[in-house]
C-alpha cells in the first residue's frame, strides 16, 4: 500500500476505523515532507473532514496521497473520491453552516481554508472527488498571495 | 519421476509437484517438524508437529492439483488457514516480528526442495527447473497466505482492544468537592463521544458536581465532529446543572479551529487543566494561596 517513501498511499474509506488510518497516514506523510506542526495539524484536520464526507455523504470511497513538487517546494496532494450521490449545489455545500444531515456544515468550506489548493469535481448521481494540496514551506511562487 | 502418470501423458509442473507432495508427504512433514516454526509451536509431541506438517502438505497438494500455485485465495488453503493463524500468533507471542515469522516460513522451502532434487535424478535439467520453480512459487504463496492471516488477526486484535479502550479510557476524576475532570485521550469518534458523555453525566449526578472539566490535551485532531460532540456534552451537562470548561486546546489546534471556522460558542475554555481548575475554584468561592516552604504566607 505504501511506497518506499511512505508518503504515497491509497487508503480505503469504509468505516470510522479507516478514518483513523487516514489521519495517521496524512500526519506521518506531512511530517516526512517537512510540514511544521501547525501545517500538519491543518492538513490532518482537512483530511479528517473530507474523509468523513466521503464516508458519510459519499457512502465510502478512497483517499489517494501523492507527493508533489513545484518550484523547489515539497507538497502533499490528497484526493478523496467516492461514487455516491454527488453534490447538486456546490456553492451551497461550500457555504459555512450548510448541512444536509446533522453535521455542523463546516467541513467542506472549512477544509478549503485549511489547505493551499482545493478542487471539487462532482457529478450528481455518479460521485464526488475532492482534491487538496498543501505545501511544506510556503506555496510555490506562481501560487501568488499567502 | 513422472512414471506413475498414467498413459505417459505430459503432466504440467503443478501436477508433478502435486504428485511429489503426495508421495513425499511423510518425509516432508518429518523434516518440517524439525524447523523452528513447527518445533516451537507444537511442543506437546513431535507427532503433533508432524501431523500439522502433513496438513500443510495436503493443502499445498490440493492447491497444486487445482493449478492455483500463485493464488493466495485458492480454496485448497482454506483447510490450513486457521492452523497457520495459530502458528503465526504463537510465534508473535514468543516475541518474533512479522519479518522473522516470514523467514521461518521461508525456511520450509529448502527441506522440500532437497527432497525434490534427490528423487529427480532421472529428470532433465529443464524439467527439474520447472518443478523446482513451481514448488518455490507454491511455498511463496503459502507464505503470503500465512502473512495475510497474521495481518487480519492483528487487525481483529486491534479492533478488540479498541472496544476495550472505549470502556476503560474515560475515567472521571474528582478534583475537588463539586469539580470533576475527564482527561480525553485519543480519537473522539461518535462511539467514544457517547461513552464520554454518559460517563460524565453520571459523574455529575453522583458527585453533585457543579463544574466539569473536559481536558483535550490528549486529543490529536479536533475537527467539526469532535467540536460538535464537545458542544453537545457541554449542553447536556448544563441541563444537569453543571458548567463545563474545556481545557488543553494546544496552539496548533486552536489555529486550526479558527481556520476551520469552529468556535465553541459559549463554552468556557482555558489553556491548561490547572487554569481550568483555578477558574472553577474561583467560581466556587474557594481561594488557593501559595504557601512558602516554611509554612508562612507569601508576600
Ligand atoms: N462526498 C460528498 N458526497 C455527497 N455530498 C457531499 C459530500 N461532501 C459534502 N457533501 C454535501 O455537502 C454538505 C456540506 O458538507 P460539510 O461542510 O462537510 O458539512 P457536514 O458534513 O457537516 O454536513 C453535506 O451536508 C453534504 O450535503
Ligand atoms: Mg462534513
Amino acid at each position: 500500500m505504501h511506497t518506499a517513501a511512505g508518503v504515497e498511499a491509497r487508503l480505503p474509506i469504509r468505516s470510522d476505523m479507516d478514518l483513523v488510518w487516514v489521519r495517521q497516514h496524512v500526519r506521518q506523510a506531512a511530517a516526512q515532507l517537512g510540514f511544521g506542526l501547525v501545517d500538519q495539524t491543518k492538513l490532518v484536520t482537512a483530511a479528517s473532514e473530507l474523509a468523513r464526507n466521503t464516508l458519510v455523504h459519499g457512502g465510502g470511497g478512497l483517499m489517494e496521497a501523492t507527493h508533489v513538487r513545484a518550484g523547489g517546494a515539497e507538497g502533499l496532494r490528497l484526493s478523496f473520491s467516492d461514487s455516491g450521490p454527488g453534490i447538486p449545489d456546490l456553492e451551497r455545500a461550500l457555504s459555512d453552516g450548510y448541512t444536509s444531515g446533522g453535521g455542523l456544515g463546516m467541513g467542506l468550506g472549512g477544509s478549503r481554508r485549511l489547505v493551499h489548493d482545493f478542487e471539487v469535481e462532482s457529478t450528481p448521481g455518479s460521485g464526488t472527488t475532492v482534491r487538496v494540496t498543501s505545501w511544506a514551506t510556503r506555496p510555490p511562487r506562481q501560487r501568488g498571495a499567502v | 519421476m513422472p512414471e506413475h502418470e498414467a498413459g505417459g501423458s505430459l503432466a504440467t509442473p503443478a501436477h508433478e509437484v502435486r504428485d511429489f507432495l503426495r508421495r513425499r508427504r511423510e518425509q516432508i512433514a518429518q523434516r518440517w517438524a524439525d524447523e523452528p516454526l513447527f518445533r516451537t509451536v507444537f511442543t506437546a509431541s513431535r507427532d503433533e508437529a508432524v501431523e500439522a506438517g502433513k496438513a500443510v502438505v495436503d493443502a499445498l497438494a490440493r492447491v497444486a492439483d487445482a493449478q492455483q500455485v500463485e493464488d493466495p485465495d485458492a480454496a485448497g488453503f482454506s483447510a490450513v488457514r486457521e492452523q497457520l493463524a495459530r502458528m503465526g500468533a504463537a510465534r508473535s507471542r514468543a516475541g518474533l516480528s512479522n519479518t522473522q515469522v516470514s523467514s521461518e516460513l521461508a525456511a520450509l522451502w529448502p527441506p522440500a526442495e532437497n527432497l525434490l532434487v534427490a528423487e529427480s535424478d532421472q529428470a532433465s535439467p529443464e524439467e527439474l527447473r520447472a518443478w523446482s520453480t513451481t514448488l518455490s512459487v507454491l511455498l511463496g504463496t503459502l507464505r503470503l497466505v500465512a502473512m495475510q492471516t497474521a495481518l487480519s488477526e492483528t487487525q481483529s486484535l486491534i479492533d478488540r482492544q479498541r472496544l476495550q479502550l472505549l470502556e476503560v479510557a474515560t475515567p472521571v476524576i474528582k478534583l475537588w468537592d463539586g469539580i470533576v475532570a475527564v482527561p480525553l485521550i485519543g480519537t473522539l469518534d461518535s462511539a467514544r463521544s457517547q461513552v464520554v458523555m454518559e460517563t460524565l453525566l453520571n459523574a455529575v449526578v453522583d458527585q453533585h458536581a457543579r463544574f466539569a472539566i473536559l481536558d483535550i490535551t490528549g486529543v490529536p485532531t479536533v475537527d467539526s465532529l469532535v467540536a460538535q460532540h464537545l458542544m453537545k456534552t457541554v449542553a447536556a451537562a448544563r441541563l444537569m446543572g453543571a458548567e463545563c470548561v474545556v481545557s488543553g486546546i494546544r496552539p496548533a489546534i486552536a489555529q486550526t479551529m479558527v481556520h476551520l471556522g469552529l468556535d465553541l460558542g459559549t463554552v468556557k475554555t482555558r489553556a491548561s487543566l490547572a487554569d481550568a481548575l483555578g477558574h472553577c475554584l474561583h467560581e466556587l468561592g474557594t481561594n488557593i494561596v501559595n504557601a512558602a516552604p516554611d509554612g508562612a504566607g507569601r508576600r
